[in-house]
């Protein structure tokens, strides 16, 4: 196991080197940069010399190359540079939001899973009855409805509900604090977009729940244990479930890695200052340092989470051995 | 009674008319204490207004900071009412023939950090501006090229020397962006300091900020006004959505967002909040323009141009889409009802102006076939913001379809559509704008002139006669004599070279919490945010 793990993890350098080299050169392909952003939005009268001022100031005026090894050594060093925009260390900006968009990911995958796994095990068992029609509906409209919009009909079903019963609107706080400092500030932050975002995560860890369940539920392993005389309740939960489960781990872990830096819309929609919300400010402010970096991150958070969920594997079906 | 007094009442009783029904303010009696929520719709590079160019710096550093002059808080729509704020009684007349102003500076001024301020801080202040050492950014030391040296022979006297005597000197000086800094804290920290750190006069001192999410402040108990601030603090919230920041106020999580929002908004929360809500409109020193590319054969024709300018239906627009967008005066180069700008009846002496919509659209028909462009077919270049760009631009091609050209949209994101404008020009027409903070008409019209920076229609050194005049119009003191230049170059540069055309002026619109009090709108959304006077009727 060991062995296997430290081979992996060597593996993973040439992806982390080529994420590194396609990130770096898309970012200067598009046309436009961070000082004309910053100035020219504004529409004020803005000469070119201020404009190459800020781009000698940013390092933007020094060779390709040299960019590319400031940026893949600062890897080596431990520093990821400063944001182009804010001109305060990247791992700072990173640090702060990283609890918010954790939380949020942790959150909606605990949703997420409460949901898809009864509902994708009943579904399966109950195959082609009203009640797996029903399901299905509820998981098909999880994929069909965009999470932004369930967002903001949340937000405004909560302001006209609490409108109509306590005379004043309510709405959640659209400012962070963490779980430790105020926890019902902070649940009543978040619950929204877990809820949000982890109802179109149930959907597609539903139907592949359903789908494993049903092809598992034909083996024969599963056709013996109810011949030994099993009750149906162990043939589902130890017999047939967990090794169902494999895909839906892996759907699940998927969509772990996705939450971490792919919640752009549903951060807009619920104002949540996280990694998504960094990841779009970065991408249209033209910030390299800041965008670079924080594909890297979503990079590693893949690559680990990919590790974890084969490792994962052994644990489900013991047959798995790696070496 | 003079123009400019003139143009102030007029102004100040339409803003009250057109707060509708909260009707024009009662002298209330100030409470003291309360948070004050507002929200920014986006986050500045930095803390530094000598640097940045941004509303979103402006609103949350702006009450740290004092300026030698301001804005009048209590009369902010008026583009001429400046008072002192760091110097004492009224403004300083000029004397050596308009070309010496001496301003006497407040005692016991204090910074956050304890310091005395001194004229030798403005002193530095307006030097790191108007004459930056190089390498050390300063955007808008252009608005002072009349200025020759500033210096302080005491510590309660500042003297400005201009080359020229000049109308745009006393709005430059009350720019909201001249933020007043310690002498000690330049010297000491260097010029780069205040981009991450604060250390002003202002009526309040920083206390947290967190990247994305909000800056936050709480009173300066020695701020240099008397019983003020009335605030205990304030939070600037960032929100980059407008639904969000629409439901924020909604659902009180902020009280206002000073920059403004579109018809339907305001329309929404007076709906759900009724007279919880008020509403502040003005007209906004932000004009909204379409650029022909000069540098492409098929705009190189003036009479082509004319021909675009003829199509445009502004009277109807104005009435239209206003209701829609963030637009409504129909107006010439100068900020609409200022003493420099034209009256309608001048206006519709112009090409494209005309209230005969179908004599107009006639004459751009025979224009666009004596010029050989009959059913022209262009692209016009848009930027990817809904307000007002996206919604103009989508009327204006109808516009102009109405005498046969063919146009197609090319829509961009902000970074990108800048590109093209600016760097690689690739454009026939594009929307553009001009948008200043204190109404200094003098200074926003430069934008109109060729070998302007921010003119992007690429004609630089082909019209030596609108340089000319405006160059007349800089160097000239007299307010009747300026007004008579302003129509000449606005009918060279809008009407007979047609290099830019006008399509409607902004307009801002503030529904707030009708808790707030003594926040008035300005013209813009840079100024009147010192917050000071500001108080929670709660």
């Amino acid at each position: 196991m060991g062995k296997y793990i430290f081979k992996r993890v060597l593996l993973m350098i040439p992806t982390l080197l080529g994420a590194a080299i396609l990130v770096f050169l898309l970012l200067r392909m598009a046309p436009g940069d961070i000082c004309a952003v910053r100035y020219l939005g504004t529409g004020m009268a803005i000469s070119e010399d201020q404009i190459q001022l800020c781009r000698e100031q940013l390092g933007l005026d020094k060779p390709q190359l040299l960019q590319f090894f400031d940026f893949v050594w600062g890897y080596f060093i431990f520093d990821l540079g400063t944001s182009m925009w804010t001109g305060q260390p990247v791992a700072h900006e990173i640090g702060i939001r990283f609890e918010l968009s954790l939380q949020v990911a942790v959150m909606a995958t605990i949703v997420a899973t409460v949901i898809a796994i009864p509902l994708g095990i009943i579904s399966a068992v109950r195959q082609n009855t009203i009640t797996d029609y029903v399901v299905r509906g509820f998981a098909i409209a999880g994929i069909a409805i965009p999470s932004f919009w369930l967002g903001l009909m949340i937000i405004l079903g909560l302001l006209v509900v609490t409108q109509a019963w306590f005379g004043e609107p309510w709405m959640p706080p659209i400012q962070f604090k963490s779980i430790w400092e105020d926890p019902a500030h902070n649940l009543a932050q978040l619950i929204w977009p877990a809820v949000a975002t982890g109802y179109r995560y149930s959907a597609v860890a539903t139907r592949m729940t359903r789908s494993a369940m049903l092809e598992v539920l034909r083996e024969d392993y599963v056709r013996t244990a109810r011949a030994k005389g099993m009750t149906e309740k162990i043939v589902i939960n130890r017999h047939a479930l967990k090794n169902a489960l494999l895909p839906v781990v892996t759907i699940l872990a998927l969509e772990f890695a996705f939450l971490m830096g792919g919640l752009v819309v549903t951060e807009q929609v619920f104002n949540l200052n996280g990694l998504g919300n960094l990841m779009v400010d970065g991408v249209e402010r033209q910030d390299f340092t800041m965008t670079q970096n924080l594909v890297m991150l979503v990079v590693i958070v893949f690559v680990f989470t990919n590790l974890l969920t084969d490792l994962c594997y052994a644990w489900l079906d013991p047959r798995i051995r790696y070496s | 009674m003079s123009k400019y007094a003139r143009f102030a009442l007029a102004l100040a009783v339409g803003t009250g008319l057109a707060m509708g029904a909260s009707g024009p303010a009662k002298a209330e009696t100030p409470k003291k204490g309360g948070i004050l929520n507002f929200i920014v719709a986006a986050e500045s590079p930095s803390y530094d207004g000598h640097k940045e160019s941004t509303f979103a710096m402006v609103h949350p550093t702006r009450p740290f900071y004092s300026l030698l002059i301001r804005v009048n808080p209590e009369n902010p729509s008026s583009p001429t009412d400046f008072i002192c704020d760091l110097c004492v009684g009224d403004l300083p007349k000029p004397t050596d023939g308009g070309k010496t102003y001496t301003f006497k500076i407040k005692k016991g001024v204090k910074f956050h950090d304890g310091q005395t301020l001194t004229a030798k801080d403005l002193e530095a202040t307006y030097n790191k501006i108007i004459f930056p050492p190089e390498g050390v950014s300063s955007v808008r030391k252009s608005f002072f090229k009349m200025v020759e040296s500033v210096s302080a022979p005491d510590d309660e006297t500042l003297v400005f020397k201009l080359k020229f005597a000049s109308g745009a000197f006393i709005p430059a000086v009350a720019t909201p962006f001249n933020y007043t800094y310690s002498a000690k804290d330049l010297k000491e920290h260097g010029y780069d300091w205040h981009e991450k750190n604060v250390n002003g006069t202002g009526a309040f001192k920083f206390k947290e900020a967190v990247a994305g999410s909000h800056v936050e402040a709480v009173r300066f108990d020695d701020f240099h006004m008397a019983g003020k601030p009335y605030l205990d603090g304030y939070k600037a919230l960032i929100s980059r959505k407008m639904a969000i920041r629409v439901q924020a106020i909604r659902g009180d999580r902020a009280a206002i967002e000073f920059r403004g929002f579109p018809p339907k908004q305001r329309d929404d929360l007076v709906k759900a909040l009724g007279k919880e809500i008020t509403v502040q409109e003005s007209d906004w020193n932000c004009v909204l323009l379409y650029t022909p590319n000069q540098g492409r054969p098929i705009m190189q024709d003036p009479r082509v141009r004319q021909a675009l300018t003829l199509a445009v239906d502004r009277w109807g627009g104005s009435q239209h889409l206003s209701r829609i967008a963030i637009v409504k005066t129909v107006g010439g180069i100068a900020f609409p009802n200022h003493p420099l700008a034209a009256t309608k009846a001048e206006l519709v002496r112009l090409n494209g102006y005309g209230t005969d919509l179908k004599a107009s659209r006639e004459k751009a028909k025979k224009l666009l076939a004596e010029a050989g462009k009959a059913g022209l077919k262009f692209e016009l270049l848009n930027r990817g913001t809904d307000q007002p760009y996206k919604i103009v631009g989508t009327w204006l091609i109808g516009q102009w379809r109405q005498v046969g050209m063919e146009v197609t949209q090319r829509v961009e994101p902000t970074k990108s559509f800048y590109n093209s404008l600016r760097k690689t020009k690739e454009f026939d027409v594009s929307m553009d704008f001009n948008c200043q903070s204190v109404v200094n008409p003098i200074v926003d019209v430069s934008k109109y002139v060729g070998s302007a920076g921010n003119n992007y229609a690429n004609f630089a050194g082909k019209d030596q006669e609108l340089e000319d005049i405006y160059n007349q119009l800089v160097q000239e003191g007299d307010e009747a004599k300026q007004r008579e230049i302003m129509r000449v170059m606005e009918k060279r540069a809008l009407s007979d070279m047609a290099h830019e055309g006008i399509t409607l002026w902004w307009y801002k619109i503030n529904p707030h919490r009708s808790y707030v009090k003594g926040w008035k709108i300005a013209p813009s959304h840079y100024l009147n945010q010192s917050l000071d006077q500001v108080w929670l009727d709660k």
